[in-house]
């Protein structure tokens, strides 16, 4: 019985370690530090993963989805130097779907190159890295963007604004996380991307349009993108050409520690909602308890590796592997 | 001879032939476009080029015998940058200074160290814990680099020795520094790769690896092994890079890893391992450095560069599909 | 029988896994120089055995001798080390090294800084290839070479060293005939040369051409050794099911309804060629030939999952041009797969969504997936097909195969079909599952749905169907009723004997 008990509890970590992890560090924090659960630091944290998050959103179907996106960082910086540029010469309320236009175009590429054609996530995305920074590069001639006019404008709203005291980046957040949360969970074309994911064989034996439901989740990413380069464009008013490098990789971790197989079909909005408050408030409660930034880099390293074992080591029943 | 063979020549030739292309490309484009008087393909031009694709190349070999493994190691810019540190700074060590000139070799030793024990940790973590290599380098890129500002916050680390700079300038047959390194490492590691038991099975391993496990081949600690080798390389790299400027940010290396496994894939490496070359990994390389310098050379800039990497290497992914397509019959999945 | 005379033994070998006896008291001899049988239906326990020969698995209780001393094996290392070698039937090679580098994987010649001694290598493993008569060396890539003659770099492999037993593996299975008259040779060579042989194969055939000795697994238990000399396949099955085999035909005959499904000359490049046949509604029709007579082909290409390159197939008179399985559903075509758990099922998903994910567009409340109507199909099914487990959120790869299997054609049941085909059935499902599946079988074809059966087991076939279409080598050898087929005559077709019988 006591073994029962043990093996239960044994399970119960291994399954939600991750949630396990983030109340002990929230708990940990708070202790440490009485402000960081005061409201605002919350709001402030939140607010300064938004972006992030939002991407982890689209990310986490990709993945789901049984493929990577490594392009995610490159469009982001392609969608916020667009719509900068686009607001001066067509204004803001042009320029926005313009910009999403854009954006789910190339979204619409990759989603044709992997779904359709079957060529590899990994390098494909890897590819549009490059190519869509080279796009970037382009459209700005290389130099900064920045708004001419910075205080006349009201598209500094989805970035500085706030309803109700809520500040609009974890408006749009929560509200984006919530509909693709039940997309994801609930309606047919979720059930879909997990069974593509979890075995992409069987899907096509059951008459599901594997390469229709990949493109999607390549849409859905560009969506999410181009909705983090709004963010990004109307908060800072300005930006440079590079500003999104280096979050693609970011954003996948987020997405694997709220326990997103690479392999596809499985992980969860909710989970990934997780992984990127686990990122933010790391970040925050390290800065509070007077660490330096850095030091979240290397305690969120071990916090991946630890989730993603402890997770594997529940699976296959032993904590070292097997390998000889 | 037979369409196998054939096949596998064409393969093994196709990125060489690519760089023919390419020569020729811009030397005739460069007639008309270029935007400085010099020849494109003069000596000078070529040595310079094999210079500048040091860095990115010595880990490129690296990556190289990580992904025949089957693995793949997305930290390797992290610690490159790390490795360039620790070599400036050991050499403002006290009891480094009190050395003189031979602190530059103590120092690379130092900075080589930190690669080793770096790809190390990447290495028993990928053996003992079984969680995916993707997944730990993706982590220990993260890590890694908070280290590399842990050493010196944002502010770039530097030190300034003639002795260092006038070696990392210096020719030799005509060859810098920095490419004498390069080619050192591919003869070495193309040696390793094709002459020994351990390059022997890093193929067999990353071929089929139940039956590399079930020949009695020890896959975890050649897996560390190769870790480490990466490591060193990274760490190589980053001496190389950082002895010819004296100076490095504690953002150097950012995207390398991406770069790397770019040159490696445009070589023909398999992604799931088993398949690959040091010497394609080389013209994957050089590839890559000649279609900078030669879209640079006929006046298109950095954004054009991006942009034809990008859609080559996609386009290099596409072609091996369709040589490899079974024909109509093929099931439909 | 005394030690010095057996190379191999084994004596009251147990393994259990959780909630199975996999192995129960084995004990085994095989003596120099003879090659003994190891026969027993799927899951009797003959690849347990193998693996724990093998040091693979650890045994229980139990012990193993070799040549007399008893043993203990931990890994396929010491196996080999102590002259037992294995003959896989999935090929263990690594193909994109040479045939020397795989003979010689984990061991190659060492000379000094680690480099391989190619020389010693490459003379070796031509040495070995002489003695096999091959035509290819030990510099060919692997990948290059034909089945058949991977297999003989896996038999290459067994005589790096001096091999006491040599286990082979369904050898055969995949082996022209011609092939297989140069594996008997090398069997026959190495029995001269006082190696044991076990040789584990359903092929009644082979079994009595070459074997000397046959022992028979059944649900993990020895049922004892006979001398082929002096059996026959008879009894031999017998000992294998615990019963005479169950060659009774189908008796009931239904009310057929019209044609549901029609071929006519339908071809798919090498595949197969010129099939044509008919099912009707409340028809059972079997197909039944060869691993790789092309009958998964065919099933495949009514599905959409392949285009054909010519013929016709008409649904209800129709002709239908099908690229795709969401085309084939749309028409009323239901694929029960051969992979169970690679085509039929995502595993970790739960039973239910396993089961209605063909049709999860059509059952939303909303734009959402409506939580009642899946369930209620589970349910339907869960009862009508008996289907065992705890609940509709347990994860479909903790079912056993039995329970997997009917998830799969619940699945496809619960798509109301005209036609449905049902791809190996019973493969690795164990005997009670097995005759529950044949039931349901007939119980559909009585509902009135047309129903093709493919399988390669014999008693399986001439159980369920109505007619029987013999398959060999991607061409349609010949028709059976049900009254008129004899198994001499299906074991004729599909071996591609023509014989004056046929039509």
């Amino acid at each position: 019985m006591a073994e029962l008990t043990k093996k239960g509890i044994g399970g119960f970590l291994a399954r939600q370690g991750i949630l396990v992890a983030f109340v002990l560090f929230m708990v940990g924090f708070a202790l440490a530090n009485q402000r960081f659960i005061a409201i605002d630091n919350i709001f402030g944290v939140i607010r300064s993963s938004a972006i992030l998050g939002v991407m982890a959103l689209g990310v986490t179907f990709v993945v789901i989805g049984g493929n990577l996106d490594l392009s995610v960082g490159s469009m982001m910086s392609f969608s916020t130097i667009v719509v900068l540029d686009l607001h001066d010469t067509l204004g803001p309320t042009l320029a926005i779907p313009a910009m999403f236009g854009l954006t789910l175009a190339l979204g619409a590429f990759i989603g044709f190159l992997v779904g359709y054609l079957k060529l590899n996530s990994l390098i494909v995305t890897l590819g549009m890295l490059s190519a869509i920074h080279g796009l970037t590069l382009t459209w700005s001639g290389g130099q900064n963007m920045d708004i001419a006019d910075k205080q006349g404008t009201w598209f500094s709203v989805f970035g500085q604004g706030s309803i109700a005291g809520v500040p609009m980046p974890i408006i749009i957040f929560g509200l984006l996380a919530v509909v693709l949360g039940l997309v994801l969970s609930k309606t047919p074309f979720g059930r879909k991307i997990y069974a593509v994911g979890g075995n992409g064989q069987a899907a096509t034996f059951s008459g599901i349009p594997r390469a229709r439901v990949v493109f999607f989740t390549y849409l859905i990413s560009a969506f999410c993108v181009a909705t983090a380069g709004l963010l990004q464009a109307s908060r800072s008013l300005g930006s440079q050409n590079t500003v999104g490098q280096g979050y693609e990789l970011e954003v996948l971790a987020m997405v694997i520690l709220g326990g997103a197989s690479l392999l596809g079909g499985s992980g969860t909005i909710v989970k990934t909602v997780i992984g990127v408050l686990i990122f933010g408030f790391i970040e925050n409660g390290l800065l509070l308890v007077g660490l330096e930034f850095y030091v979240q880099d290397v305690v969120i390293w071990l916090v991946i590796i630890l989730a993603v074992w402890l997770d594997i080591a529940a699976k296959r029943g032993r904590l070292w592997s097997p390998i000889a | 001879m037979t369409p196998e063979k054939r096949k596998d020549l064409l393969k093994q030739g196709a990125i060489w032939g690519f760089i023919v292309l390419e020569l020729a490309f811009f030397s005739i484009a460069g007639q008309f476009l270029s935007v400085t008087d010099t020849v494109f393909l003069s000596v000078d031009n070529m040595l310079l080029l094999l210079q500048q694709s040091a860095p990115i190349g010595i880990i490129a070999l690296g990556m190289t015998i990580v992904m025949i493994n089957g693995n793949i190691d997305l930290s390797v810019g992290a610690t490159f940058a790390l490795a360039a540190i620790v070599m400036l700074d050991s050499m403002t060590w006290p009891f480094m200074q009190a050395l003189g000139d031979w602190a530059i070799p103590l120092s690379w030793c130092f900075a080589l160290l930190t690669g080793v024990v770096l790809g190390a940790i990447n290495g028993l973590i990928v053996w003992k814990t079984g969680v995916d290599a993707f997944i730990v380098t993706l982590g220990s890129m993260l890590g890694f680099r908070g280290l590399v500002f842990a050493y010196n916050g944002e502010q770039p680390t530097s030190h300034l020795n003639w002795t260092l700079i006038d070696f990392a300038e210096a020719q030799f047959l005509g060859l810098n520094t920095a490419s004498w390194f390069l080619l050192g490492a591919a003869l070495l590691l193309w040696l390793l790769m094709t002459r020994t038991v351990h390059g022997r099975n890093a193929y067999a391993i990353g071929n089929n690896r139940d039956a590399a496990v079930n020949a009695g081949i020890k896959v975890g600690p050649h897996f560390l092994w190769n870790f480490m080798l990466i490591g060193f390389l990274a760490a190589l790299s980053g001496i190389v890079f950082s002895s010819g400027t004296g100076s490095v940010n504690p953002n150097d290396g950012m995207l390398y890893e991406l770069w790397a496994i770019t040159a490696v894939v445009l070589g023909g490496t398999k992604l799931a391992g088993g398949y690959g070359s040091i010497v394609s990994t080389l013209g994957g390389v050089i590839a890559i450095q000649l279609l900078r310098k030669g879209l640079g050379y006929v006046g298109a800039g950095t954004e054009t560069v991006n942009l034809v990497i990008g859609l080559i290497l996609i386009a290099v992914l596409f072609l091996d599909r369709q040589l490899n397509r079974k024909g109509k019959e093929e099931l439909k999945t | 029988m005394t030690d010095q005379s057996s190379v191999l033994r084994l004596e009251g070998v147990v393994k259990t896994f959780p909630g199975v006896r996999a192995l129960d008291g084995v004990s085994f001899d095989l003596r120099p120089g003879e090659v003994h049988a190891l026969m027993g239906e799927n899951g009797a326990g003959k690849s347990t055995l193998m693996k724990v020969l093998g040091g693979i698995y650890d045994p229980d209780e139990g012990q193993i001798h070799v040549a007399g001393e008893p043993v203990e094996i931990t890994s396929p290392m010491q196996a080999k080390a102590r002259g037992v070698v294995f003959i896989h039937q999935e090929l263990s090679l690594a193909d994109e090294l040479s045939v020397a580098e795989n003979i010689w994987l984990g061991e190659l010649p060492l000379k000094s800084f680690g480099r391989v001694d190619w020389g010693k290598l490459y003379a070796d493993t031509d040495a070995i290839l002489k003695t096999l008569n091959v035509s290819f060396d030990a510099r060919t890539r692997v990948g290059d070479l034909s089945i058949a003659n991977q297999q003989m770099v896996e038999i290459a492999r067994a005589l790096t060293v001096d091999p006491r037993a040599v286990i082979f593996d369904e050898p055969t299975a995949s082996l022209t005939d011609a092939e297989k008259v140069v594996l008997f040779k090398v069997i026959a060579d190495l029995q001269s040369r006082g190696v044991g042989i076990i040789y584990i194969s359903h092929r009644m055939e082979e079994i009595f051409k070459i074997t000397d000795r046959i022992s028979v697994l059944r649900d993990g238990q020895y049922r004892g050794t006979l001398n082929t000399a002096e059996t026959d396949e008879e009894a031999v099955t017998q000992l294998m099911i615990g019963r005479k085999l169950d060659l009774s035909r189908n008796e009931s005959h239904h009310e057929m309804g019209d044609i549901a499904l029609e071929v006519r000359g339908l071809s798919c490049g090498h595949l197969f060629r010129d099939v044509s046949f008919t099912v009707r509604r409340g028809e059972v029709v079997g197909f039944y030939g060869l691993v790789g007579a092309g009958r998964t082909e065919i099933a495949e290409t009514i599905f959409g999952l392949r285009d054909p390159s010519e013929g016709q197939i008409l649904l209800g008179g129709q002709e239908v041009r099908i690229h795709s399985p969401i085309e084939a559903i749309a028409r009323g075509i239901s694929l029960v797969p051969e992979d169970r758990k690679g085509q039929g099922l995502v595993l970790g998903m739960n039973c239910r969504d396993n089961m209605t994910l063909p049709q999860v567009d059509d059952l939303t409340a909303g734009p959402f997936v409506s939580d009642g109507a899946e369930i209620s199909i589970f349910d339907q099914y869960r009862d009508k097909l008996d289907i065992r487990t705890p609940g509709w959120r347990q994860t479909v790869g903790n079912l056993s195969g039995g329970n997997q299997q009917k998830i799969v054609i619940g699945k496809w049941l619960s798509m109301r079909p005209e036609v449905l085909i049902v791809d190996e059935p019973t493969r690795g499902i164990d005997v009670g599952s097995k005759s529950e599946i044949h039931n349901l079988i007939r119980d559909l074809a009585a509902q009135g749905y047309a129903v093709i059966v493919i399988s390669s087991e014999m008693p399986e076939v001439l159980h369920v169907s109505d007619r029987i279409v013999a398959m060999f080598s991607g061409r349609v050898m010949r028709t059976f009723t049900s009254d008129e087929v004899t198994e001499d005559s299906l074991i004729q077709a599909i071996s591609g004997l023509q014989s004056d019988k046929v039509a």
